[in-house]
């Protein structure tokens, strides 16, 4: 008890920096692929300054465009790497106009400001093999014309997106027949091996760099324009005009064959994000930075330790709560009708749009809170379930028994009817506990930390060594959990109990 | 000492009771019986109000009982069911102790009151430590009449408090029963649905069938001076068979 006491010391106590001159966070975030995590590194690393100490670690991979501008709106990021064509579309709806001024007037309705591009745009281009495109002389999309007979095979994403292949035939009024979807990597692998001619990837895919390919020429300008650019909020100028100075030094430095090497060295190399933005600056800024490259023991420590803290808190929370929520169900059939319908409603909520709808609301936001209370929510059915169900089971004949005792309802609650059901009410905390060290890595996609950050980043670079690195501790957590849970049955599940169950 | 006055029941549109006065005096034995569904156990869940009648009112010491007054009756009336009705997350002694303990009975007090129910029910100090689930079917049936007499009540109810017993048990504790009976001079109701039984332990017997009470007397009167032929009927039935088989062995 002691050892788990002083452990939850250490997890809590998270050392800060200290300095003698006041130092001001600049929180950088950025999304799940190696693109937007080597550039939130650059700007973490740029900024860095005496007076500025950039955080990149907690706020890093963050599950998608929605998460990361609430989270730049309520001001739990400060910075992130985006692209023109998503700011427009997904962000704006299409309502703020294309062009880069258009989406900066857009933008500054918000307090957000957007930086100029960074130098690359990551759109869809259309590649064949180098050595076919020279044999035929196509190297434009319209050169696609004359050759009919032509296989293409595209991801079933762009197959079936507005600005995918249903409205590329139309621009470019293309005649091939042949077209098939596929898993993106599996079309690298056919077109390297002659099933397809053709196939549609991202400009800056670092991919490219393995096969020889041709790129084509978007004559008509079909593709709209990803440029990437930096959002910032308009408030960072005044509160820091060093770091917005710094990470601006960014703009028009980055062109396509550059980023199609750095996250070629990310995702095929394997080389730590950090790292390759470090060189990257040092080359082309000249700017020599110290990037954090932790060992992975501390980082599986410092996952497990915010891991543990996400159920810890989560689950003692949904206990105090559930188990009289449960303690009601068994009362009042009608409320408890109501009661198990709403926690039954709130389990079938994907992870995601609750995390998202979660960080709207006042006081939560990006990260541990979020997390925690998502967690709380769906750990209350299991517990909720088996509470009423422990209760509802025991034989009217005790119930009775103990109400013509004399004894008042309460105390009938607390030394009858609980202690009965107590069997039935760990298990279902003891099911709350296993699936909330699995749903804890969900975590990792609102920058709470745990597990879910080194899973859903290493899936993300398919870095394998770095999922597991997630997905192995959280396996054993689970186990151990469940293990405890069985010694703590020993416990708190009366002897006569198990006796009964034994006979 | 309890008396219904008036008191019915029904469910729906079948009486479980129908109204009906009945006394049941001081320091007497008197046992309800009849056949199933007669409802002998509903009369007697309505004396400790863990059923409420429909009309009428059920008098403790001519006070009548109601939701507001019921926990403080419920202490002075012992009330004993089927294979004891123990419950299994505590040990022969925490469940006889269970009420006194809430109440705040200090350990000498408890321990005390132990000795004494143990001797009177003639039950083995040392299985006091065992849970319902390691007592035998006659034990467990002890401790439910100790928990019942814990708090000394004027009263003990006894729902077919034998009924799950096998024969030589059964007899067994019938006789320590009736001693206790005896010993304590307790105004007892008893529920069962065997004959002998009820002449066994009953001062008076109340016979009953679907919801009336057909005949209120000694066993004697019962079969001496039936009020109806069904009284006849019911006492024909349970002593045929054992009759029939003496009939035929002696002759």
């Amino acid at each position: 008890m002691k050892r788990v006491a002083i452990l939850l010391c250490v997890l809590l106590v998270t050392p800060r920096a200290e300095a003698t001159a006041p130092v001001r966070q600049l929180n950088v975030g950025s999304k799940s692929f190696p693109e937007s995590l080597i550039l939130g590194e650059m700007v973490a690393q740029l900024a860095k300054s005496p007076s500025v100490e950039p955080r990149h670690k907690e706020t890093k991979g963050l599950g998608g465009t929605r998460v990361l501008w609430e989270a730049l709106r309520k001001g739990d990021i400060d910075v992130y790497p985006e692209y023109t064509g998503t700011i427009s579309e997904e962000i704006l709806s299409g309502k703020g106009g294309r062009g880069e001024d258009d989406i900066r007037k857009a933008l500054a309705a918000f307090d957000i400001r957007m930086s100029q591009p960074l130098g690359f745009n990551n759109t869809y281009v259309i590649a064949m093999k180098e050595e076919a495109a020279a044999r035929l002389d196509i190297r434009t999309i319209s050169n696609l014309r004359q050759h009919p007979e032509l296989r293409f095979g595209f991801s079933n994403e762009f197959l079936q997106r507005g600005d995918g292949w249903p409205s590329l035939k139309r621009a470019y009024d293309l005649p091939q027949r042949d077209v098939r979807g596929m898993e993106h990597t599996l079309g690298f692998l056919a077109l390297e091996n002659g099933d397809i001619d053709v196939m549609e990837l991202y400009s800056t895919e670092g991919k490219i760099r393995r096969h020889r390919l041709s790129l084509l020429d978007d004559d008509r300008k079909h593709f709209p324009d990803y440029h990437a650019v930096l959002l910032y909020r308009a408030d960072l100028q005044a509160r820091m005009p060093e770091a917005v100075q710094s990470f601006l030094r960014l703009e028009g430095t980055i062109r396509e064959p550059d980023m199609r090497e750095l996250n070629a060295r990310v995702e095929l190399d394997h080389e730590r994000e950090a790292r390759v933005a470090a060189d990257f600056l040092a080359e082309r800024l000249a700017v020599q930075t110290a990037p954090e490259l932790d060992s992975a023991v501390d980082r599986i420590l410092a996952q497990t330790g915010r891991h543990l803290l996400l159920v810890i808190v989560s689950l003692t929370a949904a206990v105090v709560v559930a188990v009289p929520l449960g303690v009601i169900a068994a009362r009042r059939p009608k409320t408890g009708q109501a009661v198990l319908g709403v926690a039954s409603l709130v389990q079938t909520i994907p992870s995601l749009a609750l995390l998202v709808l979660l960080m709207s609301v006042p006081f939560l936001g990006l990260g541990f809170w979020t997390a925690v209370v998502a967690l709380f929510l769906y750990s209350l059915l299991p517990i909720i379930r088996n509470t009423y169900a422990g209760l509802h089971d025991i034989a009217p004949s005790l119930r009775e028994s103990a109400a013509a005792l004399g004894l008042p309802p309460l105390a009938r609650l607390r030394l009858v009817e609980l202690p009965i059901a107590a069997r039935s009410i760990l298990a279902g905390i003891k099911t709350s506990a296993v699936i909330n060290v699995g749903t804890a890595t969900l975590g990792g996609l609102i920058g709470a930390g745990g597990y879910g950050q080194a899973i859903f980043t290493g899936l993300t670079l398919q870095n394998t060594t770095m999922v597991l690195e997630g997905a192995v501790p959280a396996a054993v957590m689970a186990l151990l959990v469940q293990g405890i849970f069985e010694l703590a049955e020993r416990v708190v599940v009366p002897r006569g109990l198990r006796l009964h169950a034994a006979a | 000492m309890v008396e219904l006055r008036g008191v019915s029941k029904s469910y729906g549109t079948s009486w479980a009771l129908r109204p009906t006065d009945l006394l049941f005096p001081s320091r007497q034995t008197t046992v309800l019986i009849g056949p199933s569904g007669c409802g002998k156990s509903t009369l007697l869940r309505l004396l400790i109000g863990l059923l409420w009648p429909d009309q009428g009112v059920v008098c403790f010491d001519g006070a009548p009982l109601s939701p507001a007054n019921i926990l403080f009756y419920r202490q002075r009336m012992g009330y004993v069911i089927q294979d004891g009705g123990l419950f299994p997350h505590l040990t022969a002694r925490g469940n006889v102790t269970l009420m006194a303990r809430h109440l705040g009975w200090d350990e000498g007090r408890l321990e005390k009151r132990l000795r004494e129910l143990s001797d009177l029910t003639r039950f083995p100090a040392d299985g006091l430590d065992r849970y319902p689930a390691e007592l035998s079917g006659g034990q467990r049936q002890r401790i439910g009449l100790m928990r019942a007499l814990m708090l000394d009540p004027a009263v003990l109810l006894l729902d077919e408090p034998l009924g799950a017993l096998d024969p030589i048990i059964r007899s067994e504790l019938q006789s320590d029963l009736r001693a206790v009976f005896r010993q304590l001079a307790k105004t007892v109701v008893l529920v069962t649905h065997d004959l002998a039984e009820a002449g066994f332990f009953g001062d008076t017997i109340v016979l009953l069938r679907e919801g009336r009470v057909v005949q209120h007397d000694p066993l004697n009167e019962l079969i001496h001076r039936p009020a109806e032929p069904f009284v006849t009927q019911f006492i024909n039935a349970q002593s045929r068979p054992l009759d029939a088989f003496a009939r035929e062995i002696s002759g």
